[in-house]
């Protein structure tokens, strides 16, 4: 840990009169510069802190009254009328469009952004590597409501042919059950949202891949490995905890995912059957927010919302603190 | 599927030669390749995984040029326009064409600006501790609290600020509020970026201006800043590109506008994302879809901008070891 804090070894050390060593903040003392820079510092860390944990508060403090007002339960209803002397409100569609959704993009995303980071650190020519790798995060930095409109616009009218084709042929699969909906389903959302994310799981599968040890390597190739085989056996295994944590992020991601989601979502009406078909439409967490943004009304209407963005805050807290364990086990491992 | 199970395989006649084996070598090779031919299910996997590895590559850049090529076409005869970066779009209907885009420009950097002005010393400051100072359970908090931060979706930062600006204070929506959660989103990214850099700084500076007797803030103020200062500029550009492109807390907080509005405190104010979503309702008429990828076009290049000075103050001040 002290390695790479770079604080100063010589704050370890003893002190000239032989006092104990001083650490962090006492390594200097007394200055009235040295404090108030220190001070600074330390109250703009704790000022993140203080974000954090006030998004929770404010967000739980104004779901709570609307919550408590529901009429309906919240976890594992379908309506959603949150307006009206009787509020009814249940997130189970956005729930399950959420991670439908998600799931369908980290099903593509992760096997193709792995292969893309295993292409940029093992297989593309060396004067190749940074230039595609820039163009792959390129792909990150276009905003994500270009993508919508990318895939409002032109991209949909490609994938609905294909929709069409799952839907004749494999429609018996609960899952791929032919529906009525033309605009963008939960299907199409999921490829959209692939793409969005794909530059996140190859950007830190790439770093950890970087750091497979050369003697792992070599030591496969020596073995009469073929390159595949030395990917398989030194390079994926010593990745496998950064890849689990890229695609975390990136799961992350796709799950708060706004306003492409919003561009292409078509909502379903109020009383529509309930259908495990991906091909069928239904509002995401983000999406529902953002289009009845204009809709915050009352104090317990508004609370309806701001309960949804709670659940949505838990799970990408979940989700995001799985990569992180993740990737702090292997740290530990690794030292 | 271990490497011993390999030889196993050798009746695995059906295949072909093995694809870019030379059709005719030196002797010598023609002998290694006899060698080799127990091998060839291992050496068709192998070239297998490498075809998969490149198509993998081809097909990630597919949607980058396609989306960059249809953005571009369809939205660079706007940009072509004078009135497009003079104008705004008073009195202009869905199906009117062009107009202005000046005044979401505008909004976009006015309100990127001050996301900037409050989040840069939060987020350098805080990267200070955690380098220079953090020790212990705060450090470990902090840096905890910043990963979390950093996976918070931008509408959950949207909803928040609404939460504290609108509900709890009655305060109308304006820029500013923009602002505010747009900070939310950038501060973990200048914090990570800047926490790389400062750990690039070679120990042996601080030490040696230890040994000269100056004070420690003195000393990550003038060395340590200054040394790391390319690539905590480049860590920011490429931040404030990405919180530029985020719109679902405009569609919460900050209400989009047709005319002029430069004033963060001031109610409505138009910014790009909320001009191209202004439009989305009525995607089918031409002169609406040709406006979004106007304003799509304009903001990608903004973006792009913010990226490539990035990249170039990183190329001509990184931290040399």
């Amino acid at each position: 840990m002290s390695t790479v804090t770079g604080v100063s070894a010589a704050d370890e050390l003893p002190g000239p009169d032989g006092r104990k060593p001083l650490t962090g903040d006492r390594a200097s003392t007394g200055r009235l510069g040295d404090r108030l820079f220190g001070g600074a510092a330390t109250l703009s860390g704790v000022i993140v802190i203080a974000m954090v944990s006030l998004i929770a508060v404010f967000l739980v403090a104004q779901a709570l009254p609307a919550l408590t007002n529901n009429s309906e339960n919240f976890l594992t209803s379908r309506v959603w009328a949150p307006g009206g002397a009787q509020p009814a409100f249940g997130i189970l569609e956005f729930l399950w469009t959420t991670v439908a959704a998600s799931t369908i993009a980290m099903a593509l995303a992760v096997p193709v952004g792995v292969a893309v980071a295993l292409f940029l650190t093992q297989y593309a020519p060396i004067w190749m590597r940074r230039p595609a790798a820039s163009l792959v995060d390129l792909l990150a930095a276009v905003p994500s409501i270009v993508y919508g409109l990318w895939g409002l616009l032109t991209f949909r009218a490609f994938v609905r042919p294909v929709e069409q084709f799952l839907q004749d042929n494999v429609g018996w699969f609960p899952l791929f059950a032919p529906t009525r909906i033309t605009g963008g389903t939960i299907f199409f959302i999921g490829i959209v949202l692939a793409i969005m994310v794909l530059p996140i799981v190859t950007a830190l599968s790439r770093e950890v891949f970087d750091q497979t040890p050369t003697a792992h390597k070599e030591g496969a190739l020596a073995l009469g490995a073929t390159q595949w085989e030395m990917i398989r056996t030194a390079v994926l295994p010593f990745g496998k905890p950064g890849v689990i944590s890229a695609s975390m992020l990136a799961l992350g991601r796709a799950l708060g995912e706004t306003i492409a989601v919003t561009f292409l979502v078509s909502a379903l009406s109020d009383g529509t059957d309930w259908t495990w078909s991906l091909f069928n439409g239904g509002e995401t967490f983000a999406s529902k927010i953002a289009n009845n943004a204009a809709e915050f009304s009352n104090p317990s209407k508004t609370g309806a919302y701001i309960a949804a963005g709670l659940v949505l805050f838990v799970l990408t807290f979940i989700v995001n603190s799985i990569a992180r364990i993740v990737i702090e086990r292997r740290k530990a491992f690794t030292e | 599927m271990s490497l011993t199970t390999t030889p196993g395989r050798v009746s695995d006649d059906g295949v072909a030669d093995g694809p870019g084996s030379p059709p005719s070598g030196p002797p010598a090779r023609e002998a290694v390749r006899e060698m080799d031919n127990p091998h060839r299910a291992r050496t068709t996997k192998d070239l297998l995984a490498r075809i998969v590895m490149w198509s993998a590559f081809a097909v990630a850049m597919v949607p980058l040029v396609w989306i960059l090529w249809t953005v571009a076409s369809r939205g660079a005869h706007l940009l072509a326009d004078p009135v497009w970066w003079t104008g705004n779009q008073r009195n202009i209907n869905s199906d009117d064409a062009g107009g202005g885009a000046r005044h979401a420009i505008e909004g976009t950097l006015i309100q990127a600006g001050m996301t900037a002005l409050i989040s840069i010393p939060i987020g350098v400051l805080t990267a200070v501790y955690l380098v220079e100072y953090g020790r212990g359970r705060l450090a470990k908090a902090i840096s905890f609290m910043v990963d979390i931060l950093s996976g918070v979706p931008s509408i959950v930062a949207a909803l928040f600020i609404y939460a504290v600006w609108v509900t709890t204070f009655g305060i109308d929506r304006s820029g500013f509020a923009v602002s505010l959660s747009l900070v939310l989103l950038m501060i973990p990214t200048i914090v990570r970026s800047t926490e790389e850099m400062l750990k690039l700084v070679p120990n042996e500076l601080r030490e040696a201006s230890y040994a000269l007797g100056v004070p420690k803030w003195v000393t990550v103020v003038r060395i340590v800043l200054r040394t790391a200062f390319s690539g905590i500029v480049t860590g920011i550009l490429l931040g404030l590109a990405r919180v530029m492109g985020e719109t679902a807390p405009l569609l919460i907080l900050g209400p989009y506008t047709k005319n002029f509005q430069r004033d963060l405190f001031d109610g409505n104010m138009a910014t790009l994302p909320t001009m191209i979503n202004q439009d989305r309702g009525d995607f089918a008429l031409a002169t609406a879809a040709e406006r979004m990828w106007g304003a799509a076009l304009t903001l990608i290049i903004l973006v792009l901008l913010l990226n490539l000075l990035g990249r170039v103050v990183a190329h001509f001040g990184s931290v040399k070891k």
